[in-house]
């Protein structure tokens, strides 16, 4: 079975601030790790491998840095990286990151699966799997809680919905995103660590990929920022303690005011 | 202090810190209170190839030394002694098969540890074979192609967890420590059993049991080295094993005086952060030079015995006893630091206190330690 999964370097969400002139993230300065909801999408991957056999491609779009994270997917138990870099890939946005990332797991080869992250901490739309999946002209299911099954024909997992899970079963190739309840990822081991060291980094250009250059980085981000802004913090929140009648008591004592 | 690791002994700091902070610490007092045994964690550690760290490359592993594995230890010691205790088992009761096994046993054994999908344990101490280890009266009596064991062994470490293990056993008691053997008993050998499983003061996530042989029947190949070598062997392995544990006493005792700085920061006592007194200043100061001295003394021990030389016991009884005596006086301190808080268990360094007491126990009382450190000198200056 190849797989491949779609890692995003992101800052880390504990230094996360915006510029306020810009309305964009401050990125300078600040330490990049791989997207938390791509490690749940990668361990996945790897344990799929380790049942079924085969191989873990690891693919990221960034600056030539986010090889860093590519290394760091390698030593938790992928086979290989490739990095999608290009200066014309800046500025884009989920429609064009989708396009790009399609072209290039297209250039990688033939391949049965695909996982992502549910969404990356630092735009958190979770557009681009899906997008991806549209793209590649194959089924997909987002939000994934559990793979139940896997055969060389299709793949059962369970999609993770506000009042339970779904089962759902997709022909293969796919692609599916992941949460974070679908495993524990696994500490890099040191032989994982030896190997990343060592792996040489496939980097594909624009070019390499076919990508047309209209549908690429800030030509191809149809996507306008209009405002961004911290939202206003939701109201108090409390929890009460104690036997039905107690709790029942302190709501009616918190709602009087307003009675 | 930087002690200028190479880049394979950083990974294998970064390996055991991710474990200790992701795994260990999350759940340590937990363990602590159910007196679970860790063993999820040690199968996370296995994933990250920590028990390679300890088996040379040409069977599996990662070809670390002595030095390797403290800088492991201290770090997972810095989350749990238990747990690293627990750990640091499976090495020491493979060692001897690494100093005195055949090859075959090498070849059998050292990769199933390496993977981390069999540990392994050490079976020396019985019930009168303590700090004297001449008492010991587990037998082992050769009945054509197979050795026939019998007796009892008391405080295992992994005992009931472990499913190999090195037991000592006089094969000719009449000759004292010349009449001693090492053999592999494993997890399943007919005669083989597991006794009483000990409820303790720390370490509690560790198992530690009594091991039942009776009439325990192994094949014959299962002797560890030559015949009446036992000693020489136990002696070897404990020369290797101490300054592991004295780096768990490094590593308690850092964890230890971390959280009574950081404490010392936030509480406020008549208007101002308790580390802004003398008196709590001068503490912290005399737990940050211990531990500092403690760490220095362990990495050289660590360092001259993977040298291999032949003057090993010295070095690795002083660093045991100086780290580990350390650890509980910083651990205490600690306590002190913290004061009433410091005494309950929803403050770690409760915990960190008892764990302490056992490093001056186990692997070589630090009396016994001292009896190595004066009898080397005496020979020295002879």
């Amino acid at each position: 079975m190849q797989i491949i999964v779609c890692v995003k370097q992101v800052p880390d969400a504990k230094d996360v601030r915006l510029d306020p002139k810009t309305n964009t993230l401050a990125r300078e300065g600040v330490e990049s790790i791989m997207n938390p909801y791509d490690r749940h999408a990668l361990e996945e991957a790897v344990a799929i491998k380790e049942q079924v056999g085969g191989a873990v491609t690891v693919l990221t779009m960034g600056p030539p840095q986010a090889e860093a994270v590519l290394r760091e997917a390698i030593s938790c138990g992928a086979d290989d990286g490739v990095l999608v870099s290009d200066r014309g890939f800046a500025g884009a946005d989920t429609w064009a990151t989708s396009y790009t990332l399609a072209q290039a797991v297209q250039s990688i080869g033939p391949c049965d699966l695909v996982l992502c992250g549910k969404q990356a901490i630092d735009g958190d739309t979770a557009q681009v799997g899906p997008g991806l999946a549209q793209r590649l002209q194959v089924p997909f299911v987002t939000c994934v809680q559990k793979t139940r099954s896997v055969s060389k024909e299709a793949i059962e997992v369970e999609r993770m919905m506000d009042d339970g899970y779904d089962v759902v079963r997709l022909p293969l190739p796919a692609l599916m995103t992941v949460v974070k309840d679908i495993n524990e990822p696994r500490v890099a081991s040191l032989k994982g660590k030896m190997k990343a060291k060592k792996t040489k980094i496939r980097t594909l250009s624009a070019e390499d990929i076919g990508a047309d250059p209209q549908c690429i980085g800030l030509a191809g981000s149809p996507t306008q920022v209009v405002k961004v802004f911290s939202p206003e913090p939701r109201g108090d929140r409390r929890v009460f303690a104690g036997s039905v009648e107690e709790q029942v008591e302190q709501l009616i004592e918190c709602l009087k005011p307003y009675l | 202090m930087d002690y200028f690791f190479t880049e394979e002994q950083q990974m294998i700091i970064d390996t055991a810190r991710e474990i200790t902070n992701e795994k260990i610490i999350p759940v340590r007092a937990e363990l602590d209170e159910k007196n679970q045994f860790p063993r999820e964690i040690l199968e996370d550690m296995a994933k990250a190839d920590m028990f390679s760290i300890f088996v040379p490359e040409e069977y599996g592993g990662f070809g670390g030394g002595c030095f390797e594995i403290v800088l492991a230890m201290e770090e997972l010691a810095r989350g749990c002694v238990g747990v690293a205790t627990s750990y640091a088992a499976s090495a020491l009761g493979i060692f001897p098969v690494l100093i005195a096994g055949s090859e075959e046993q090498k070849q059998k054994y050292m990769p199933q540890i390496a993977s981390g999908k069999r540990w392994a344990a050490f079976g020396l101490t019985e019930a009168n074979a303590g700090s004297d280890a001449s008492g010991i009266r587990t037998t082992a009596v050769l009945d054509g192609d197979e050795w026939v064991l019998n007796g009892t062994k008391q405080w295992i470490t992994n005992g009931g967890e472990s499913e190999i293990y090195t037991i000592i056993a006089m094969t000719d008691p009449n000759k004292g420590a010349r009449g001693a053997s090492i053999f592999i008993v494993e997890d399943g050998d007919p005669g083989f059993s597991y006794g009483k499983k000990e409820d303790k003061m720390g370490i509690r996530s560790s198992s530690t049991r009594e091991l039942i042989l009776k009439d325990c029947r192994i094949p014959k190949d299962r002797l560890v080295g030559r015949r009446g070598t036992g000693f020489i062997t136990v002696m070897k392995t404990l020369d290797m094993s101490r300054p592991g544990i004295a780096s768990l006493g490094v590593g308690l005792a850092q964890a230890a005086l971390d959280e009574a700085v950081i404490y010392a920061k936030q509480r406020n006592q008549f208007g101002k952060p308790i580390i802004s007194f003398q008196a709590v200043q001068h503490m912290l100061a005399d737990m940050a030079i211990q531990v500092e001295a403690a760490r220095a003394l362990v990495y050289g021990a660590a360092k001259h015995i993977d040298a291999h030389p032949k003057d090993m016991s010295k070095v690795s009884s002083m660093c045991k006893v100086y780290a580990t005596d350390v650890a509980m006086k910083v651990t205490t301190d600690a306590v002190q630091v913290l004061g009433g808080y410091g005494y309950m268990k929803e403050y770690p360094v409760e915990k960190m206190m008892r764990d302490a007491k056992i490093l001056q126990i186990y692997e070589g009382t630090n009396q016994i330690q001292r009896n190595v450190v004066g009898q080397e000198l005496n020979k020295e200056y002879s």
